[in-house]
This record gives C-alpha cells, sequence and structure tokens, in this order.
C-alpha cells in the first residue's frame, strides 16, 4: 500500500492515482520473514519428533554417553562468533564500505565452514562407533535435528559466496543491500535455531 | 529382528550404476489397461505436439505461457492444470465404481488388488493435490492482485516458478502410470505399509517426491500471496474494505505457510526411514508410527480449509453479484473465516479418535471440531441473508451456490456426528466417512471452482462461457453427486468399510451399483462441461464481453477490461469503500482516458521452469535411487539458482504509447457497446 498517494484533493475523494506509477513498495523483507516463520515450522516439527523420541535409546547409547561437550561448546562459539562477524559485515554495508563487506563475510563464511567441519567430524565419530542414525529412534531424530540444521548451513555458506562475489561484481548496490540483509536474517536466524539444538539436545540430552 | 539398515545396504549393492532399480521390467507391458491407457496418451499426446508444431505455436507457447511472470497468465495454466488433472483423477474415480459394483462373490471384478490399491491411492493424491489444490491457487493468483487494484503479485519471477514446481510434482505422478507403479497405501501413506520393509517398490517414493516437489511450489505462491494482499493493496484499501475472496485468500494463504512446512518435515522423516534406515516410524528400535499420523493431520487438517476458504470467497462474491446487494454481514464473514483459520488448528486429532489417547483429548478434539461448524454455519446464514430481498438472477454461477449451500450444509453435518468420539469408534474409516468428505469437497470445493470458473471465465478471455451446457454440467454434477454418495452413507452404517476391493456379501451389489451410475452421472456432467468450453469458444462471437463488467460486478477486478491488459490497470485505482468498483459506478466516475504514463513491469524469464524441471528430474531420478543422476540433478538445481540471482535486470517500462493505444482501444469498445446498448 502506498501511503503517499492521497485519497482526497481538495476534500473531495479522487478514485484514480493519475501518477501512473504503481510499484510494489519493498515487500522482500516481509517475503523473507514469512519464509523464516515457514521454515522455523521445519525445525518445529523436527524439535517435536526429538521430544517424542529422545528417549528411545532402543538398547542403544544415550546422549550422555555420546555427546562431547567441549567439542559442542567451540562449535556453538564458531557459529555465535559468525553471527557477529555478520553484523560487523552490515555495519560495512550501512557505511557503504565494499572491503570491509567483504573482509568481514570472508572471515563469517570461514567460522561457518569451521562449525560444519566439525560437526561432520562429530557425525564421523558417532557412526564409527556404530551410533549412526539407523541405531534407533534417538539417533534417527538427532541425527535429523541437527543435520537439518548443518544442512541450512552449508546452503548458507554457498549463498555467502555468491553473494561476495555479487558485491565484489555490482558494488553495494540496492539488489545487493536487499541480498545481504536477507542472508543476514538467515543466518542469525540458524544462529537461534542452534541455541535450541545445543540447549534441548546437547545440554538437556547429556544430563 | 531384521535389520533394515543391513539390508537395505544389500539393496544398493545390486543397484545399477547409473539407472539404479530401473529396468525394462518397470514398464507394465502385463497390464492391458495401462497399455491401452498408454497408447491412448501417446496418441493424443502426439496429436496436441503435432498440432502445436503445425500452427507454429512452440515459441508463443514458451514466450507468452511457459516464461510468463504475469499472475493472469500463471493463474490460468493452473487452472488447466486442475482440468487436466480432474479427468486423471475422475478416470480413477470412474474405474473404482466400476470394480467394486462388480467385485462380488465370484466374481474378482476387472482391477487385480495391487491395481486397485495404486487406484484408490492416486485418486486421493491426485484430486487434492493436483486438482483442488491448482484450481484454487489459480483462481487466487488471477483473482486476487485484480481484486486489490495491483499490477502484479509480489515476486512475480517466484510466482512461475511456483507454478513449475505444482506441475512437475503432478508430472511424477503421471509417470508413475507407466513407468513403475504408484503408492498402494492410501492417500496418505501411513508407516508402517508405507515403510521400506511393507512397501519395499517405488510406489511410495513417487508418492514422497512428487509432493515434496509440489509441496515447495505451494508454499512459496503462499507467502507470495500474503505479502501481495499485505503490501500492494490499493491505496485506501484497508483491510476491512477487501473483497471477501481476498480476505479467505489472505487465511488460506497464511494456513498454507503455517502447515505446508509441516508435511514437508514429515514427509522427509519417511523418506529418511525408506532411503537412509532411520527409525522414526518404523516397528523397531523405538520408531512410533503413530507419530507420523499426528503429524501428517497436523498439516491434513487445515489442508482442508486450505481448499475450502477460498471457495467460500467465491461463493461470496458470487452471491452478492447475483443478489445485486452488498454481502451481508461482512464483518462477520471475515471474523467467522479468521476463527476457521485459527480452530482449523485445533481439530486434527478427530482423524484418528480410533488411536486411544484417552476420554479426555478425544472430548476435547470432539468439541472444538463442533466449535468449528460454528462459523461455517455463521457464513451459510451470511449468504442466505443475502439472497433475501434480493433480485436474484439465476446464472450458472449462482445455481452452483444454491446447489452449494444445499450439499455443504448436509456434509457438514454429518462432519458434526463423526465428530462425536463414540460416534466415530463406528463409523472411523466406513463408506459413510468417505461419503461425509466428499460431501463436504465436492459439495464445496469442486461446485465452488465451476462457480469461479463460470464466474470469471468472461474475465479472463473477453467471452462468457455457454449457459445451457452449463446448466447441464450443474445438474448432472448435483444429481449424479447425491446418486453416488447417498448408498456409501447407506453403506457406512452397516459398517462397511473403505478400500475394499471384493466382497462377499452379494446383498450389498444394488448400493455399489446405484453408486457407479451416479459416478456415471458426474461423468456426463464433466463431459458438459467440456462441451461447454467447446460450445463457448465455437460461438465466442455471440458471447463476446466488451464492458469488462458483463455481471454488473461489485469488485476492482471488473473496472478493468476483459481480458486485462498486461499491467491490469492503467491508473492504480483508490478504494474509498468496501465495493471499490460498485461505489463508482453509484458515483459515476469517469473512467480516464488521457494522460496515460509509462508503466514498470516485471520481465518474464525462463528460470522458473528450468529450475523447475531439474528439481523434478532430480526427484525422478532419487525415486529410481539412481544416485549419481540425482547428483547432477541436484548440482544442476543449484547452480541454475545461482545463476538466475546474477540476472539483475529484471524489470522493463511498458512504454506510454503503448498503453495509450491499449487504452484507447478500450475507449472505443465501450463507446460502441454504449451505443448499441
Amino acid at each position: 500500500m502506498t501511503a503517499t498517494v492521497a485519497t482526497h484533493v481538495n476534500g473531495a475523494p479522487v478514485y484514480y492515482d493519475h501518477r501512473g506509477e504503481h510499484h510494489p513498495p519493498n515487500s522482500t523483507m516481509l517475503g523473507f520473514w514469512l519464509y523464516l516463520m515457514s521454515d522455523c515450522l521445519i525445525f518445529a516439527v523436527l524439535f517435536a519428533v526429538y521430544a517424542v523420541l529422545g528417549r528411545n535409546y532402543a538398547a542403544g547409547p544415550s546422549g550422555a554417553d555420546l555427546f562431547d561437550l567441549q567439542l559442542v561448546a567451540i562449535n556453538t562459539a564458531l557459529l555465535l562468533f559468525s553471527s557477529i562477524t555478520y553484523g560487523f559485515a552490515m555495519i560495512g554495508m550501512q557505511a557503504r564500505r565494499k572491503a570491509q563487506v567483504l573482509g568481514w563475510l570472508a572471515i563469517t563464511g570461514l567460522l561457518g565452514l569451521g562449525f560444519l567441519g566439525i560437526e561432520l567430524y562429530e557425525f564421523h565419530h558417532l557412526i564409527h562407533e556404530g551410533a549412526g542414525p539407523g541405531r534407533s529412534a534417538f539417533l534417527s531424530s538427532f541425527f535429523t535435528l541437527v543435520g537439518t540444521h548443518g544442512l541450512h548451513v552449508t546452503f548458507g555458506s554457498i549463498w555467502l559466496v555468491t553473494l561476495m562475489f555479487q558485491v565484489h561484481k555490482h558494488g553495494l548496490t540496492a539488489p545487493n543491500r536487499r541480498r545481504l540483509m536477507c542472508l543476514s536474517m538467515f543466518w542469525h536466524f540458524l544462529d537461534v535455531v542452534w541455541i535450541g539444538v545445543f540447549t534441548f539436545v546437547y545440554l538437556m540430552g547429556s544430563m | 529382528m531384521s535389520n533394515p539398515v543391513v539390508s537395505h545396504q544389500q539393496a544398493l549393492d545390486q543397484l545399477h550404476p547409473i539407472l539404479g532399480r530401473l529396468g525394462w521390467d518397470a514398464l507394465p507391458l502385463h497390464e492391458p489397461i495401462l497399455v491401452a491407457t498408454f497408447i491412448a496418451v501417446a496418441l493424443g499426446g502426439s496429436l496436441v505436439l503435432a498440432l502445436i508444431t503445425k500452427y507454429r505455436l512452440w515459441g508463443t507457447l514458451w514466450r507468452d505461457w511457459v516464461t510468463s511472470i504475469d499472475h493472469k497468465k500463471i493463474g490460468i495454466m493452473y487452472i488447466v492444470l486442475g482440468v487436466v488433472m480432474l479427468l486423471r483423477g475422475f478416470a480413477d474415480a470412474l474405474m473404482m465404481r466400476a470394480h467394486q459394483a462388480m467385485a462380488f462373490g465370484d466374481s474378482a471384478g476387472f482391477l487385480p488388488p495391487h491395481h486397485y490399491d495404486q487406484v484408490f491411492t492416486a485418486h486421493g493424491v491426485i484430486m487434492i493435490f493436483f486438482v483442488a489444490m491448482p484450481f484454487v491457487t489459480g483462481f487466487m493468483n488471477y483473482v486476487v492482485p485484480l481484486q486489490i487494484g495491483a499490477r502484479d503479485v509480489a515476486f512475480p519471477f517466484l510466482n512461475n516458478f511456483s507454478f513449475w514446481m505444482t506441475a512437475g510434482g503432478a508430472v511424477l505422478v503421471m509417470i508413475s502410470l507407466f513407468v513403475g507403479e504408484f503408492a498402494k497405501t492410501g492417500w496418505l501413506a501411513y508407516p508402517p505399509l508405507s515403510g521400506i520393509l511393507a512397501s519395499p517398490d517405488v510406489g511410495v517414493d513417487y508418492y514422497l517426491w512428487a509432493l515434496q516437489i509440489a509441496g515447495v511450489g505451494t508454499t512459496l505462491s503462499g507467502i507470495n500471496l500474503i505479502a501481495t494482499i499485505i503490501k500492494m493493496r490499493a491505496p485506501g484499501m484497508t483491510m476491512m474494505k477487501m473483497p471477501v475472496f481476498t480476505w479467505t485468500s489472505l487465511c488460506t494463504n497464511v494456513l498454507i505457510v503455517a502447515t505446508f512446512p509441516v508435511l514437508a518435515a514429515t514427509l522427509a522423516l519417511l523418506t529418511a526411514d525408506r532411503y537412509l534406515g532411520t527409525n522414526f516410524f518404523t516397528n523397531d528400535l523405538g520408531g512410533n508410527a503413530m507419530l507420523y499420523v499426528n503429524l501428517i493431520w497436523i498439516w491434513g487438517h487445515p489442508e482442508v480449509y486450505i481448499l475450502v476458504l477460498p471457495v467460500f470467497g467465491i461463493f461470496s462474491e458470487v452471491v452478492s453479484t447475483f443478489s445485486r446487494k452488498k454481502l451481508f454481514g461482512y464483518a462477520s464473514m471475515v471474523y467467522a473465516t479468521v476463527v476457521i483459520t485459527i480452530l482449523s488448528y485445533l481439530v486434527w486429532l478427530h482423524h484418528f479418535f480410533t488411536m486411544g489417547s484417552g476420554a479426555s483429548v478425544n472430548s476435547f478434539f470432539g468439541i472444538t471440531t463442533m466449535i468449528i461448524s460454528i462459523p461455517t454455519g455463521a457464513k451459510i446464514f451470511n449468504w442466505l441473508f443475502t439472497m433475501y430481498r434480493g433480485r436474484i438472477k439465476f446464472e450458472v454461477p449462482m445455481l452452483w451456490t444454491v446447489g452449494f449451500m444445499v450439499t455443504f450444509s448436509i456434509g457438514g453435518m454429518t462432519g458434526v456426528l463423526l465428530a462425536v468420539p463414540a460416534a466415530d469408534f463406528v463409523l472411523h474409516n466406513s463408506l459413510f466417512l468417505i461419503a461425509h468428505f466428499h460431501n463436504v469437497i465436492i459439495g464445496g470445493v469442486v461446485f465452488g471452482v465451476f462457480a469461479g470458473i463460470n464466474y470469471w471465465f468472461p474475465k479472463a478471455f473477453g467471452f462468457r462461457l455457454d449457459a445451457f451446457w452449463g446448466k447441464v454440467s450443474f445438474w448432472c454434477w448435483f444429481i449424479g453427486f447425491w446418486v453416488a454418495f447417498t448408498p456409501l452413507y447407506v453403506l457406512g452404517l452397516m459398517g462397511i468399510t473403505r478400500r475394499v476391493s471384493h466382497f462377499d456379501d452379494m446383498t450389498l451389489q444394488p448400493y455399489f451399483v446405484v453408486a457407479a451410475i451416479g459416478a456415471g452421472i458426474v461423468a456426463l456432467g464433466i463431459g458438459a462441461f467440456l462441451v461447454q468450453i467447446a460450445v463457448s469458444i465455437w460461438r465466442r462471437k455471440e458471447l463476446r464481453d466488451t464492458t469488462g463488467d458483463i455481471w454488473g460486478g461489485r469488485t476492482l477486478e471488473w473496472s478493468t477490461s476483459s481480458p486485462p491488459p498486461d499491467y491490469n490497470f492503467a491508473f492504480t485505482p483508490i478504494a474509498h469503500e468496501m465495493d471499490a468498483w460498485y461505489d463508482m459506478k453509484q458515483r459515476g466516475i469517469e473512467r480516464p482516458t488521457k494522460g496515460f504514463v509509462a508503466i514498470h513491469m516485471p520481465k518474464n524469464t525462463g528460470a522458473g521452469f528450468i529450475v523447475a524441471m531439474l528439481a523434478t528430474a532430480m526427484g525422478f531420478a532419487l525415486i529410481w535411487h539412481m544416485y549419481l543422476l540425482a547428483a547432477l540433478g541436484l548440482a544442476a538445481t543449484v547452480i541454475a539458482s545461482i545463476v538466475h540471482t546474477f540476472n539483475y535486470s529484471r524489470d522493463y517500462h511498458i512504454q506510454a504509447d503503448e498503453v495509450t493505444r491499449a487504452e484507447d482501444e478500450r475507449t472505443r469498445a465501450l463507446a460502441a457497446a454504449g451505443a448499441a446498448a
């Protein structure tokens, strides 16, 4: 809705906007929020499934047997710091400093890759120990919840690299600023989800 | 205890490196019905392709339709998809009805059980996902931007992509007819039956990937339309001045965005059970099949309202237009819609009272289910009071509306009956349930879709549909429906369950024969609809409408020409009242005829089609365990999406002289129509 269009002129109602231009004021942020909420529901289902099945060990190992909290703490730190560094990139964007944006985005991407590397190591280690996703309903729901988050970080990283190319090529144009904003929301969203995973899966599962 | 992981690994080792488990034995050459169908489809398909080539339509098809990001064209494509899939889904229905009428005592009917099971599964899946959904999405796409005075949706490219994802899902379901087989599990594919141990074949995989791909399209389309309605309404059109169809579309799309992710996650978990050997819904190692049933209905029940809310909107527009009155109780209509939206989340368990969740849980869901009939009833009264003392014109859309009010009310009442848990223990999975939901889905959604097609067809194509054949179609559907489903109510009360392919009790046969006759009458109704389209195209000069406002409409879509220009409105209309166009007509507002300016529009692109088809190919590869091709398909899908993001030139201007030319033509047409009248 364009608030700037006068619906009345000199007290009399007008029925057409004669300026002609009526193109959508930016709907991207709203649309992206809606997408994030729909994605959030996917995680909600996975959390609910974990809540129902998370204690069905089928005589196999439990979270307390498996989780290496120190490793997870490092992982959590990597992801949380990557949110901060993304924030620095956004500050650079506001100041229209391209080099600063690209630099912080690169650091963010490296932190994301570090997170993914540790997660893959953890998964590999668990499967190697015979605690793979097929071992019990608990492990099925664990691998799926954590893995879905990891897949999101993977696609977020691909997106981040793509966007670095685009910013490098076209600069901080309006479309690129919009895209950086969307990825920023996506990245922080993954952070929030991870806090849930860390708390409900790792911390409570280790008890 | 068998180890599914190990057997899964063995199966993997035997796979062909490229073709996976696809081989010549996947072609159903031993099934005469399928071979005959394939020959008919191949001949018909070749004829269509030959005609397109002969009349050199490939370029037009690609430029004006496949790559179009115009919401009007995408809306029409959705509806065409719905009509095509209706024919397929209804062929399944006819086969079931004919088979059940025959399969008594010594006769085995003409469908082997494994084929019969695929037929009822495909019927349900197709009718919900690829008939009803494309129809309602098509209407929302076509009508909503016009009703709110916008030039397109918020994300036009995404709209095109959403359509092709939906079409991709439909393609996969259709391929399953001739390559391999479809699921034999019923339309919601409950585990453990749909698990890898009980259904090792490709049927369930077709089901999973078709729905997953189509579901992405549906979710994105939901996001798109919410953003459109929130952000792009004409100046002055506050929420409580929106047309009712736009309101019901808004609530529908909220439901879509809030439920389709649940479906996606649930299907993904079943997929993981089948492909990766996880144990979410298995009988072994801590899996819980009832978790699937809960999750799928958390999507499934709101889905029912996703289908019916938009047609409530259609009926509201139709009733008010053909009664020559403002809709009775607009505000109560809006609140009823919102209440239904919320309550639709709180009733899912009534689909399986027999799970045994205990008296208090069942009571809760029984009561919420009964409560949801209150806002629905309020709507029926609103429509009745709109008609009361109106100057009613019984055009074809109005016939469908009145037929709906009678049929749907009865279906709603049998639904309240089923909402009583104690009664449901007797009627669960019986033909009474089948009769009930067909009563509301045919009497509600299908009747609404036909009302909508007859109502908005002149807007989309500039000529109205032939009324005689429209009436024939209506009466065949209306009578055929009741002849087909009344016997099922009776059979259900006698305890006959659904999905049975052979009966021993000969005394039941007359009921099934009557039901089959009913299905035959409905078939005549569908035939009459196709004849109606053909006759109308043939007589399009006589049926031409030059005014753009053929029914004396009240909402903004009737203020522009029929069909509307690419840009919908040369100047954005400004709304002051609820029925904005009616208000403008009452005040004698003149349409601007000069001073046109260039209009900013989004550009067509093939990216949506390409990405969606790559995703569909990936789905096909996954169904057949062609993991190499699937990986390539995934890579290609991701790369094609990334390449699309490097395209920054996405819009253009329709020049002012072009707008002037189109608008001058309309001025002349209106003057000619005025002189003739």
